[in-house]
């Protein structure tokens, strides 16, 4: 425990309204981590950075710092800054004046803040810029300004709550690629909150999924991306089919009516299970290939979405979604094969897609 | 060319209640009464009778007074004692804008504190005495303060020989605090209420401790609130009447008091007028003053009364 630099213990926050917003969370955090709480609205994200931050007091939990409890410290007595959701600058200062609030507030040498704010100016690319209100920035700037403000502080830790989310689309790829190569360059800890899936998969070091208040998986992007835990990381980490199904026995799945081989063990016999296929590892087969043992389906619609054709194909009364290059007709009987290693077997969740009803309707 | 004919409602309005009173007021204080300019003269058959300029000729002296230009309302304004008047009228309204002030900022902090579960009956506390005639309030805390008032009775009641003689400068302030904090009160909570509560966290996360962050956020932020409210204040302070009246027993007369005897029973508009243009022209200096100080205001297009 010694070597964390952050550790969260058994988080719980219950708010005046009696909402519980955090059901028992335990995280580490180590040097130079780029760690990223991963979650939809709600889940708690949030106010797990504020509790790290200082800005909330968890109803229960410690949160230790270096091995020594932070909990009862305020926000201006730890060595933890934070970029806000909105930027939060002060709109009464311009960019200089906004970047050395915190070496001012600790009564710094002037001169040698006006230097730093030069150097982080430099650092966020905005040379040039110290002059002018914050008030005539975009909002990249502003993002930028606000980073700039919080690491001239030297912080061993810097909290960034979905700080892309006011940007657009283009913006927000540029900025991604910035704060890698800021955390990196700074070598500084990075905990970052987004519901982006997409933003935690590219940048993180580590990624931790959350849902209502609780953790549901901790692991590198490819781990999350690659073995969901679950339902729900499943289904929140890009697109992709979920079906119930029943593990018959090690190495042999039942799902979309049919008998498959996967790569899975340890389940025990006959217990139902959820199980995830990602639409590009479905591999569609002309109806007339004859495979044994696979199941059979009409394609519902093609979509072509750029870089692969998007296929709904009906297989009994489940939808699978196909991702292929190769794209098939609406109507047209088809085969659908996975290879046993890409399918993955998930333990039984209470969890149902929020959406399913809705893609129902749709057809 | 059609927005032009929405105005035209409030260019009467403008004309009517507020030029036209205007004009009044000025035409009234650089003016005097005088009797209108006559000669006595010996009639043929031995009898006085008065001749009126225009030559009409009459058996007594005339009644009707004229008026005309001059200056004289303000030299008499000049006078030492009304000088005092006006000086103490100034310091009560100051000294009531102070009060005022140290006890709406803190009030409105609490009102737009983050965890504050009382706003709205706090608030509802502050406002509910408007609800009431304003002249109720103030007999309301005359018959407190007053010699045989409540309070006094009480003390009695509970041993005390002679009352105490709270009517006085101090109860006029108390008044005019009582009656006026609302107007301090709303502008503040109004821009406090607007400040972004993440602006604080983040003065907070870049080291500020409470004391600077108020220094360097709450205060600059809620200056303009600040400044509407001195003037809110301190307006209808220097002019109020009834309050001093009242609450003053007498004691305490404000340029207001003289100002509303001068119309109501020294029957000498010219003199009121003058007086009440010279108040005006306090205000007008003291509001010029207000908006100079604020921030806000300065190089914005906004519409200002400079």
């Amino acid at each position: 425990m010694q070597d964390h630099l952050i550790v969260l213990q058994d988080l719980r926050m219950v708010f005046g309204d009696g909402y519980e917003a955090l059901k028992g969370v335990n995280l580490y955090i180590d040097q130079n981590e780029f760690l990223t709480l991963l979650g939809p609205s709600g889940c708690g994200k949030t106010t797990t950075l504020r509790i790290v931050g200082g800005f909330e007091k968890p109803t229960s939990g410690d949160v230790l710092y270096r091995g020594k409890s932070i909990v009862n410290l305020p926000p201006y007595r730890r060595n933890i800054n934070t970029v806000f959701q909105r930027y939060a600058l002060f709109p009464h200062m311009n960019v200089a004046q906004n970047i050395s609030f915190g070496p001012d507030m600790r009564k710094e040498d002037r001169q040698k803040t006006a230097r730093r704010v030069l150097e982080m100016l430099e650092l966020v690319n905005l040379s040039g810029f110290e002059k002018r209100s914050v008030k005539t920035l975009s909002g990249g700037q502003q993002q930028r300004v606000a980073i700039a403000r919080a690491l001239i502080n030297k912080p061993d830790v810097l909290l960034l709550d979905e700080p892309l989310g006011a940007l657009d689309l283009k913006l927000r790829k540029e900025m991604q690629g910035e704060l890698k190569r800021i955390q990196v360059e700074s070598g500084i800890t990075f905990l970052y909150v987004t519901h982006d899936q997409e933003e935690a998969l590219t940048m993180s070091d580590t990624v931790v999924v959350m849902r209502g208040g609780e953790i549901q998986q901790i692991g590198t992007p490819q781990d999350i991306y690659n073995e969901p835990k679950n339902a729900f990381v499943a289904d929140f980490i890009g697109e992709s089919n979920i079906y119930a199904g029943t593990m018959v026995k090690d190495k042999r799945a039942i799902f979309l009516g049919c008998e498959f081989n996967c790569v899975d063990k340890g389940f025990g016999q006959n217990v139902p299970i959820d199980v995830v296929l990602r639409p590009e590892d479905v591999k569609l087969k002309p109806a007339e290939a004859g495979i044994d043992g696979a199941p059979q389906g009409t394609v519902l619609s093609t979509l072509f979405k750029g870089v692969h054709y998007e296929m709904r194909v009906l297989v009994g009364e489940d939808v699978v979604l196909v991702h292929s290059t190769h794209a098939r007709e609406p109507g047209a009987e088809v085969l659908v094969t996975v290879a046993p290693s890409d399918i993955h077997i998930m333990h039984k969740s209470d969890y149902v897609r929020e959406n399913d009803e809705e893609e129902e309707g749709l057809m | 060319m059609r927005s032009r004919g929405l105005l035209l409602p409030f260019g009467l309005w403008l004309v009517i209640f507020i030029l036209i009173p205007l004009g009044l007021v000025v035409y009234y204080g650089v003016t005097v009464e005088a009797p209108v300019p006559y000669t006595q003269i010996e009639l043929a058959d031995g009898t006085v009778a008065y001749q009126l300029e225009d030559g009409t000729v009459s058996q007594w002296p005339p009644h009707q007074t004229q008026a005309s230009f001059s200056l004289d309302n303000f030299r008499r304004l000049a006078d030492e004692m009304y000088l005092r008047l006006l000086w103490r009228s100034l310091y009560i309204a100051f000294v009531t804008t102070v009060i005022c002030l140290l006890l709406g900022y803190p009030i409105s902090m609490i009102l737009t504190s983050k965890g504050f579960k009382h706003r709205n009956l706090l608030l509802m506390l502050i406002i509910l005495p408007m609800w009431m005639n304003f002249l109720l309030r103030t007999y309301a805390w005359m018959s407190l303060l007053e010699k045989t008032g409540l309070i006094n009775q009480l003390l009695m009641a509970l041993g005390r020989e002679r009352p105490i003689i709270f009517l006085g400068e101090g109860a006029v302030i108390l008044g005019m605090v009582y009656n006026f904090l609302p107007f301090m009160v709303l502008p503040l909570y109004s821009v406090m209420e607007k400040i972004d509560h993440s602006q604080l966290d983040a003065a907070a996360d870049l080291g500020a401790n409470p004391r600077k962050a108020f220094w360097r956020i709450t205060l600059p932020f809620s200056l303009p609130g600040v400044l509407e409210g001195i003037t809110m204040v301190f307006v209808p302070s220097v002019t109020a009447f009834v309050i001093s009246q009242l609450l003053g027993s007498g004691k305490v007369p404000l340029v207001g008091d003289i100002i509303h005897q001068q119309f109501t029973r020294a029957n000498d508009w010219h003199f009121g007028a003058a007086m009440s243009l010279l108040v005006m022209v306090i205000v007008l200096a003291f509001m010029y003053a207000i908006n100079r100080a604020d921030p806000e205001e300065k190089g914005q297009k906004e519409v200002r009364i400079w």
